[in-house]
């Protein structure tokens, strides 16, 4: 439950923005990869748990979940991989070059009134 | 009340940890130590193989050990046993190490610079995949007596991981491991991955890891050199997964 630390990471960085920017945080954006480790249902309620009492308490954490995408070196393409079980092109069944998209944990955007 | 607008701000969640261990990879390199983690599920034998390490390269080498755990110190005491200097890290309710915690455990730890420091992670196959130490080789750990198909329910550390080790060897026979599938699975979510196969009891399997550890930190520590004890081109070439050349900085 490591989702717990996540999301007091999310709140203490959306926290300082706010008060760093003077606005008050109705939402928080956030990119989750499918190579992040991250368990969204679990982020989603440790959120809910750390934000309570603070001032974020009535911000919704808006998540966008982000598939691995990998090099494919035979192809030339880069190819979305439907399960992270298997390390392989979708297309050709070759072996993957780099890891493009997936490890994503980040804080986009925040949406604000001032 | 006004109409709420956006503000990006494009911040990773991890930023404080990840520059944590952006430092602490670059203190380990300028002070010629090599840093080993190893992560598993409890039980793998991560602390047993830990010994058979420590005991052996102490001969020769300067090595100390952090060692994460969620309460008790026993496995620091266990591996004091070896002589080499080991510091408990007792986490609390925290599943994983950060790079905080083993920044915090260093202070006044040893007084000379380390060949080798290994820090070994809390048993857990999920939380500590998100967390960058600072190490440059990350293990993880399969016992033979685990299910073969655990590399499928946990993929992200295997696919995270720069080597794998299959440990307890001595009991593959008695468990009627399935070395196929093992092997099948591990390469499933990481077709490059190395894998060596170890039993700290017997000793099997530990000689190719010694010469894992001497080629491996022969290269990131003395990249250039002409290290006349470095372990020949062939050796490394046959003892290091191919295809993550571009990865040997770190992640």
């Amino acid at each position: 439950m490591h989702e717990l630390s996540i999301a007091a990471s999310i709140v203490e960085l959306a926290t300082e923005e706010a008060e760093k920017r003077h606005i008050e945080v109705v939402a928080i954006h956030l990119k989750l990869g499918a190579l992040s480790g991250v368990v969204r249902e679990a982020l989603e309620g440790s959120y809910e748990l750390v934000a309570a009492g603070t001032p974020l308490q009535l911000a919704a954490l808006v998540i966008h979940e982000i598939p691995a995408v990998i090099y494919c070196p035979a192809c030339h393409e880069p190819r979305e991989l439907p399960s992270i079980q298997a390390f392989l092109c979708p297309v050709c069944g070759g072996p993957p070059g780099e890891v493009l998209q997936g490890r994503d944990l980040q804080v986009t955007a925040l949406e604000v009134v001032s | 009340m006004t109409s709420p607008r956006i503000v990006e701000i494009r911040q990773n969640v991890l930023r404080k940890n990840d520059l944590e261990a952006r430092q602490l990879r670059a203190e380990f390199q300028a002070a010629g130590t090599f840093v080993v983690s190893l992560v598993s599920s409890p039980g793998s034998g991560k602390t047993r193989f830990l010994e058979a390490t420590l005991g052996p390269l102490r001969a020769q080498h300067r090595v100390a050990a952090l060692v994460g755990d969620l309460a008790t110190e026993n496995d620091a005491m266990r591996l004091a046993r070896s002589g080499a200097s080991v510091r408990q890290i007792v986490t609390g309710t925290v599943c994983h190490l950060d790079a905080q915690m083993v920044r915090r455990a260093l202070e006044g730890f040893t007084p000379d610079p380390l060949d080798y420091l290994f820090i070994e992670n809390v048993g857990n196959l999920v939380c500590p995949a998100a967390y960058d130490l600072g190490e440059a080789l990350r293990v993880v750990l399969l016992s033979v007596t685990e299910g073969e198909d655990k590399p499928l329910k946990y993929p992200t550390i295997f696919n995270g991981a720069d080597l794998a080790i299959i440990t307890k060897s001595d009991l593959a026979d008695a468990v009627e491991f399935d070395r196929a599938a093992a092997y099948a699975n591990l390469r499933a979510v990481q077709p490059a991955l190395g894998i060596l196969e170890v039993s700290a009891k017997t000793g099997y399997g530990m000689d190719a890891w010694f010469e894992l550890l001497a080629a491996r930190s022969a290269d990131a520590i003395r990249p250039a050199s002409a290290d006349p004890e470095a372990p020949s081109a062939a050796l490394r070439e046959s003892l290091t997964a191919p295809g993550r050349p571009d990865e040997s900085s770190g992640r």
